[in-house]
């Protein structure tokens, strides 16, 4: 991070105390081991669980390092829990969640934020009153609702548009999004008016190509929540061929062994992990941008 | 005065409320006279329409519905008037329910709340390996839920598990975690409280950069000593943000689901069963929709006040 500060609470002159100084040096390394061990510790011991005999994870739990590192582990996990065609079906789900939220956003944003049509204020009103009842309150209605759908009926149950759709109904991403756009100038638009763009061309070639920041914000946010989803793909994906490996996982935990297991959620740990170290900065950023929980 | 760090000074929170001058009023009405006849933006508000009347509208007012309602999603559903409500009042582990859940929002606030706070003080004032610790703090995080809680499944095992294995080490132990009625919910609030403190941290980590140096010059140029200057200065800035994410703690704490279901499936001795869990077993182990309905309007509308009230200060904020 950059944005360190230039002091805190503790200035310069204290840190020349030796009191101060001292305490410093003993909490610092102390506080980082804390943080250390609680942010890595769970992961490095999933990475020995999946390389360890399921045996001595039961009987030496206390062991650093398996004494006899099993990689073949990993591929017969992968093989007899077929943890690929999890991996896939989860991969599969967080691709459509992220293309619907973002769908949803940016054009809802670009209507209301750009376009303003004189009917805008109440369907923006009527997005922002979803943010006052959360999600969950409403599971088994929007059960009810994915087994028959009002007005067109038909089910889209047990399939990935169950989970791809209602995804896309996310107020956060559209208010955020629309924020942006109302930060942007609005002379572009007009210079582009009167070089004849159409509200089409006036979105893809003025408006996205200003939104980088805030689309890759809302993709990363899209893209984890997506991942870490577990609730609703395991009460609306009843067949367990088409579980995300999220879902499939306790179920699997109840028969398979143990260590296969773990292997399966080391798997479902490293996307995420991989995502979040290269996007690192983004991640943090958009916390900061959004002032939501990841 | 808030964190939350917006594009080119965008006014938070008060969405879409930028009051046009004179000139872009001017400026709107010819881009309206474009493009505004409403149809072109309605075909931009097709996606958004259609998603969240199917997916977010439809499903607050048909759980209104169905909680006076009984279907088996086989036949017509008949109306019942208030014997969901009834039914659910008279069900004694709905009182179990509501207290497990109030204590468990308790403990986290208990526990939990002030984590993030002083993790986030201690980590403001490093002068090195900042990026390094907001990495390691935000890594749990990053673990998807159910494979946080299957993990700590296996660290909370008693007689295999590393808790107590570790504290056998030291000569306590062994402890009962999940086991015991006593220590079942305290051990969810611990892994809750290891899995979300994370973003709670970087937010008030942003926060902390937000507070003015001068009135840390200021404060010690009076005297005042490091613990003044925490109590008289950084906390009263941060109030705003605190509040904030202690309304956001309680609303998400009210609906934890995740960490008795993967835990304890409730148990013991219906010791760990939450609201959310309730709701799930009525409506998908005993296809009682009529009373997961009841249950969640219920529950809707206590969470509904708590995002009223959160909702409005953080608009007040963003335009003070």
């Amino acid at each position: 991070m950059s944005d360190e500060l230039p002091r805190g609470v503790i200035s310069s002159a204290d840190r020349r105390r030796p009191s101060v100084r001292w305490t410093l040096r003993i909490c610092q390394p102390l506080l980082l081991l804390a943080v250390a061990v609680a942010g890595l510790g769970p992961i490095l011991w999933t990475v020995k669980g999946a390389l360890s005999p399921t045996q001595e994870l039961l009987k030496d739990p206390l062991r650093l390092w398996p004494s006899d590192v099993q990689w073949g582990n990993l591929a017969s996990a992968w093989r007899e829990l077929s943890l690929g065609h999890y991996l896939l079906n989860t991969g599969v789900l967080v691709v459509g969640c992220w293309f619907f939220q973002l769908l949803v956003a940016t054009f809802g944003a670009f209507a209301l934020s750009v376009l303003r049509p004189r009917y805008g204020r109440f369907v923006y009103h009527a997005v922002l009153a979803t943010l006052f009842i959360p999600g969950t309150t409403s599971l088994v209605a929007l059960y009810l609702v994915v087994l028959h759908l009002p007005v067109t009926g038909g089910s889209i149950g047990n399939t990935p548009w169950a989970v791809w759709l209602p995804a896309g109904a996310h107020a956060f991403n559209v208010l955020i999004m629309k924020q942006f756009f109302d930060s942007l100038p609005r002379e572009l638009y007009e210079a582009a008016q009167v070089d004849g763009a159409g509200p089409w061309r006036l979105f893809w070639q003025i408006v996205m190509p200003m939104s980088g920041p805030i689309v890759s914000v809302v993709s990363l946010l899209a893209v984890m929540s997506a991942w870490k989803e577990f609730l609703w793909p395991m009460i609306v994906i009843s067949s367990p061929d088409s579980q995300p490996l999220s879902v499939a996982l306790p179920r699997l935990a109840e028969t398979a062994q143990q260590n296969q297991v773990i292997a399966g959620m080391l798997l479902s740990i490293i996307p995420p992990l991989l995502l979040f170290l290269v996007f690192q900065r983004h991640i943090v950023r958009g916390i900061g941008f959004t002032g939501l929980k990841g | 005065m808030t964190t939350v760090q917006l594009p080119r000074g965008a006014p938070p929170g008060r969405l879409g409320a930028r009051r046009p001058d004179a000139a872009p009023r001017a400026r709107l009405r010819t881009l309206r006279a474009r493009y505004g006849n409403g149809f072109a933006a309605l075909l931009f508000l097709v996606p958004l329409l259609v998603l969240f009347g199917w997916f977010a509208w439809w499903p607050i007012g048909k759980s209104v519905i169905l909680s006076f309602q009984q279907t088996n999603l086989v036949d017509a559903p008949t109306w019942v008037g208030l014997d969901n409500f009834r039914f659910l009042f008279h069900d004694a582990l709905l009182w179990t329910t509501l207290k497990n859940t109030a204590w468990f929002v308790a403990l986290a606030l208990v526990i939990g709340f002030p984590v993030p706070i002083m993790l986030a003080m201690l980590v403001s004032e490093l002068r090195r390996l900042g990026g390094v610790f907001r990495v390691l703090i935000y890594l749990p995080v990053v673990v998807p839920p159910v494979v946080a809680l299957m993990l700590w499944r296996w660290f909370y095992d008693p007689d295999f598990g590393l808790f107590n294995q570790v504290l056998d080490y030291v000569g306590l132990g062994p402890y009962p975690w999940l086991q015991s009625t006593a220590s079942a919910m305290p051990s969810l609030v611990l892994a809750a409280t290891w899995a979300n403190a994370g973003s709670t941290t970087l937010i008030y980590l942003a926060a902390l950069s937000g507070v003015p140096t001068e009135l840390y010059e200021a404060a010690e140029l009076d005297g005042a000593s490091i613990w003044r200057r925490i109590w008289h200065v950084t906390l009263p800035q941060l109030r705003g943000v605190i509040l904030v994410m202690l309304l956001l703690q309680i609303i998400g704490t009210f609906q934890v689901f995740t960490e008795p279901f993967i835990l304890t499936d409730g148990g013991p001795e219906d010791s760990t069963v939450s609201i959310l869990l309730l709701i799930y077993r009525y409506a998908f182990l005993d296809g009682d929709y009529g009373t997961a309905a009841a249950l969640s309007v219920l529950l809707a509308a206590a969470l509904a006040v708590l995002s009223a009230i959160y909702l409005r200060l953080t608009r007040k904020w963003s335009t003070s």
